[in-house]
């Protein structure tokens, strides 16, 4: 399936779709829900991209013990996202400060934009999925 | 309402669609029970895919889609055999979908 396939079966064009995590990952079944979203998006060849933002931030946290909770730790997965051709991953500035928190924190290598720059690239998405 | 896999001294439940409903009840008396009832004789090459899977799984808690596994397998087994023709002559059912289910994995995210 080519990017710009139309057949006259109808559109097939890729479409860019932004996830954004809003929620910490555990005690909701958002952040896990978010990717299986996100995995199925790139199966089927679409444009993702993925937000942290607020306390979705602590998604990408590194050194999460869920034994105590009696949960999957499911963090894992995100390092996977590379080879699922996901490479765009952004986290907002303020949420990561507002939580003591720093790149080095994270699992995967992400960008880190301010709400202002956040907001432009949310805009040009086709599709916006809150979580 | 659970089907199972009948193994020699015991049987494990799966479900609706042949995966184990429990991860920890896998062993290789298992993967070979279910291929067995798919008339496959698991081969080296079979264990190959299937271990390859575990492993995986186990690093990154995902049950890989068919692209990624085909992928990940060429850059670690080499392109004769990170290719989908290879691949399906092992698992005609779908390589991702077959091989995830004898692995003991869920059913691969993304998989239709």
């Amino acid at each position: 399936m080519s990017d710009t396939e139309a057949g006259e079966g109808g559109n097939r064009k890729v479409k860019r779709f932004m996830i954004v995590n809003r929620k910490a990952p555990y005690g909701t079944i958002y952040a896990l829900e978010a990717l299986e979203v996100v995995l199925i998006g790139a199966a089927f060849d679409q444009d993702v991209s993925l937000v942290f933002a607020d306390d979705g931030v602590y998604q990408l946290k590194k050194g999460q013990q869920t034994k105590g909770i009696g949960q999957k730790n499911f963090s894992p997965s995100y390092r996977a996202l590379g080879d699922y051709d996901i490479e765009k991953l952004y986290v907002e500035r303020e949420s990561l400060q507002a939580r003591g928190l720093a790149p080095a924190d994270l699992l995967v290598p992400v960008r880190v934009l301010g709400s202002a720059e956040l907001s432009v690239l949310m805009d040009e998405q086709d599709v916006v999925l809150s979580f | 309402m659970t089907a199972a896999v009948a193994l020699k001294d015991k049987e494990v439940a799966v479900d609706e669609e042949g995966y184990l409903v429990n991860l920890a009840d896998w062993n290789e008396d298992v993967a070979r029970t279910m291929a067995a009832d798919d008339n496959i004789a698991l081969t080296g090459n079979h264990w190959e895919v299937i271990n390859f899977l575990r492993e995986y799984y186990a690093e990154y808690q995902v049950a890989p889609a068919i692209r990624v596994l085909t992928k990940a397998i060429g850059k670690k087994l080499g392109p004769e055999k990170g290719n989908s023709k290879y691949l399906y002559e092992l698992f005609p059912y779908g390589p991702a979908k077959q091989a995830c289910r004898y692995a003991g994995l869920p059913k691969p995210t993304g998989c239709i």
